[in-house]
């Protein structure tokens, strides 16, 4: 494909040049021309006011291999670490799970270096059936191995589609396992669908630092492969009811080229509360100075909850980086999110959209987070925030 | 030890927003700069010589201008420069890409191959990866300190979710790192005077014997179905009144929900 501009129509107006994030459209004798920049992100086709700009497909395009209908099933790699399967697992199934029963297809986890004990527990959240490899090699993430392992099994099994977490071992070893099988992989997905007629799978994900989504195909080759945003996905209800099989599996000539030579743990108490908080009560730079953090912390505990930061919070160093909430920070999905003196930049959004509950105090209406709250309180915080915490301390009887 | 530096000229992701009313791109002159990861590989490659000998080559796969952001890096300090330009590498997505750089890296010949983390644009941190993979040798992602490294062996601390691991890897290896590793230094006017005059050399698919249905858009699985301004969520309720009143409703519109927090 190549997407190309008709001259004859263009009529000069330039209002391409500005759409195209890679700067690929420039002006030629008045006509916009699309130079070598061009990445195919079609931007520019829905801008042109003439209809000018348009994809042209070129011979042979399209046709390449693999007979998608040969690939059945939906996959998701469930990571564990110290045995422990990893909550990114559960998000993973409640995923597979939906696409599993729209396609009318079993879904299947894939779990390494753990205990049957923990396979069933991915059967009680939504597994037909788990592949469980319970090699010492495999105890610790080690990308070689578990690429070559993971690749052998989709050859042999072949599922349409395989997800894993876009965690620092999802991001790490998957893309091995798309290089080995020739797939196409998706990164840091937020969102999937099938789309209806060619059933493959619609994978919407972040790019440009969050300001834009994307939604990739892989139309011509399977598996379809993802990695997934942690926090993003909903888990089901375990059901212990639910049955399942475990197929062991055991591998031969695993080996690896890198050795992790100890493992250490550095998480503050907070940064672990953050993720895990039901309440999150979070500062930006409307808070003037550190000691609005001061307040944010005296209503956070009164709920039981934690207190987080906007970047600009964090850069002018009121607060510390372990709380920052976002793009570059953490993703968090509490059931409340109270957003205080945060104007909603996109790089915020993408870190706390999906909590159940967001409340915005803003004292400039325009102010995008509005856009996002469930409910807004137009306001000073220094004055919102103090009488929110006496209300609530009469309400308890403080 | 021969140093490979892959780097990508990227364009400044913050300004690229979309008009969320008209679904349009606004862009502000989107000056091209290398991606800001790949100056921390280029740092780490410029220590790694200067501890041990050898020489940095900077690759990067573009078009034509891309070689700005080469000159760029040789003014830093890298020694060589190449150049994989060709009309057929166009649209490539990062298997592409990594199936690409990694025909031409077996022509250059590495014991140790340095990536960003990640591109700002594409955000994919896919590449390097998939480029091990190709090259059939580990990889160590999100490097955040090199301990040691001798010849045949590298340690290194891996970011992870919990704190990090400490890694040992053969050579030759591929690293990603991220910014915390080092501090990039600013190219000399010495540096800057010379990367004018380098040599780029460039390749083309044909140079590197890539195989055509492998490469650029022909060669890649995914493909772009659409872009668009990220979605933002419909029901919200501005709760008027005076700041009591306001602070009131909130509190009952709190006690109603499901989950109690009050
Ligand atoms: C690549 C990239 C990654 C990024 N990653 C992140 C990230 O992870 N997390 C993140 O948060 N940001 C991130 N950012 C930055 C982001 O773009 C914004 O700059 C940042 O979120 C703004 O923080 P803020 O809302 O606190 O400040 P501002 O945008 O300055 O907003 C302050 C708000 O406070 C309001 N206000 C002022 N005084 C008061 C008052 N007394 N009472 C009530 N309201 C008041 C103002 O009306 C305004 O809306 C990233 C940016 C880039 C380019
Ligand atoms: C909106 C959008 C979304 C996309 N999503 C996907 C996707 O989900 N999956 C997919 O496979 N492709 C995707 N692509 C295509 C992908 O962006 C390109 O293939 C790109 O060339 C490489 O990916 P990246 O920018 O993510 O790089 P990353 O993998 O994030 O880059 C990591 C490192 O690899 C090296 N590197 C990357 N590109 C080059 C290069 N051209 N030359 C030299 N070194 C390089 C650099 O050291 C860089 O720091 C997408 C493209 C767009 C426009």
């Amino acid at each position: 494909m190549r997407i190309v501009v008709r001259s004859e129509i263009c009529s000069g107006c330039e209002t391409c040049v500005s759409s195209c994030p890679y700067t690929a459209i420039v002006m030629k004798e008045g006509k916009a021309f699309i130079t070598e920049y061009c990445q195919l992100c079609r931007a520019c086709l829905s801008v042109c006011p003439e209809g000018a700009i348009i994809e042209v497909m070129e011979e042979g395009e399209g046709v390449t291999v693999a007979e998608p209908s040969a690939y059945r099933g939906v996959w998701v790699f469930a990571e564990q670490r110290n045995g422990k399967v990893a909550s990114v697992a559960f998000e993973l199934l409640g995923a597979g799970r939906r696409l599993a029963d729209t396609l009318g297809v079993e879904l299947s986890a894939v779990l390494f270096g753990s205990s049957e004990e923990s396979a069933r527990e991915l059967i009680k959240y939504g597994a037909d059936r788990v592949y469980l490899a319970q090699e010492p090699l495999l105890e610790r993430f080690n990308d070689e191995p578990y690429a070559r392992l993971l690749a052998f099994l989709i050859n042999t099994h072949k599922p349409e589609i395989v997800l894993a977490g876009a965690t620092p071992i999802g991001r790490s070893f998957f893309p091995r396992v798309a290089a080995i099988l020739r797939a196409g992989l998706t990164a840091d997905c937020t969102a999937f669908d099938i789309e209806p007629g060619t059933g493959n799978l619609l994978q919407t994900r972040p790019a440009f630092g969050g300001n834009i989504m994307a939604t990739i195909i892989t139309p011509n080759r399977r598996p379809q492969m993802a990695t997934v945003r942690p926090r993003v996905m909903k888990r089901l209800e375990p059901d212990p009811s639910r049955k399942g099989d475990i197929i062991y599996v055991k591998p031969d000539n695993l080996s690896s080229r890198t050795k992790v030579i100890d493992t250490v743990k550095e998480v503050s108490e907070l940064s672990v509360n953050l993720q895990e908080a039901e309440v999150i009560v979070s500062g930006g730079r409307g808070l003037g100075d550190a000691k609005g953090f001061k307040l944010l912390e005296e209503l956070a505990a009164l709920l039981g909850g934690v207190v987080g930061a906007s970047r600009a919070a964090v850069d002018a160093g009121w607060i510390s980086y372990s709380h920052q909430i976002g793009q570059t920070g953490k993703t968090v999905c509490p059931k409340l999110y109270i957003a205080c003196g945060i104007s909603g930049a996109v790089q915020h959004l993408v870190g706390m959209q999906s909590s159940d509950i967001i409340v915005a105090i803003n004292k400039n209406p325009e102010a995008p987070i509005f856009n996002v709250a469930n409910y807004g309180i137009v306001g000073d915080v220094y004055e919102i925030v103090p009488l929110l915490i006496k209300k609530i301390k009469e309400l308890k009887g403080l | 030890m021969n140093i490979v530096v892959c780097i990508k000229q990227v364009p400044d992701s913050a300004e690229v927003r979309i008009n969320p009313e008209t679904g349009t791109l606004i862009r502000d002159g989107v000056p091209s700069i290398i991606n800001p990861y790949d100056l921390h590989a280029i740092e780490a490659g410029l220590q790694i010589k200067e501890k041990l000998g050898g020489k940095v080559t900077v690759i990067t796969m573009g078009p034509p201008q891309a070689e700005q952001a080469l000159r760029d890096a040789l003014s830093m300090g890298a020694d060589e420069a190449v150049l994989l330009t060709d009309r057929a590498f166009a649209g490539a997505d990062t298997w592409a890409t990594a199936y690409t750089l990694s025909r031409a890296i077996n022509k250059i010949g590495a014991d140790i191959i340095i990536c960003g983390k990640q591109a700002i644009d594409g955000d994919t941190a896919q590449v390097g990866p998939e480029l091990a993979e190709f090259l059939d040798i580990p990889h160590v992602a999100y490097v955040r300190k090199i301990d040691s490294i001798t010849e045949d062996s590298i340690i290194v601390e891996r970011l992870m979710e919990e704190g990090y691991d400490i890694v040992e890897a053969s050579l030759p290896v591929l690293i990603t790192v991220v910014k915390e590793l080092n501090e990039p230094r600013l190219p000399s006017l010495r540096g800057k005077m010379a990367a004018k005059k380098a040599e780029i050399k460039r390749l083309t698919a044909k140079d590197i014997e890539a195989e055509e249905s492998l490469i650029g858009l022909k060669g890649s699985p995914t493909q772009v179905k659409r872009i668009f301004a990220p979605e933002l969520k419909k029901e919200k309720k501005m709760l008027e009144g005076s700041p009591e009143e306001q602070v009131q409703k909130l509190i009952e519109e709190l006690k109603g929900l499901k989950c109690q927090f009050l």
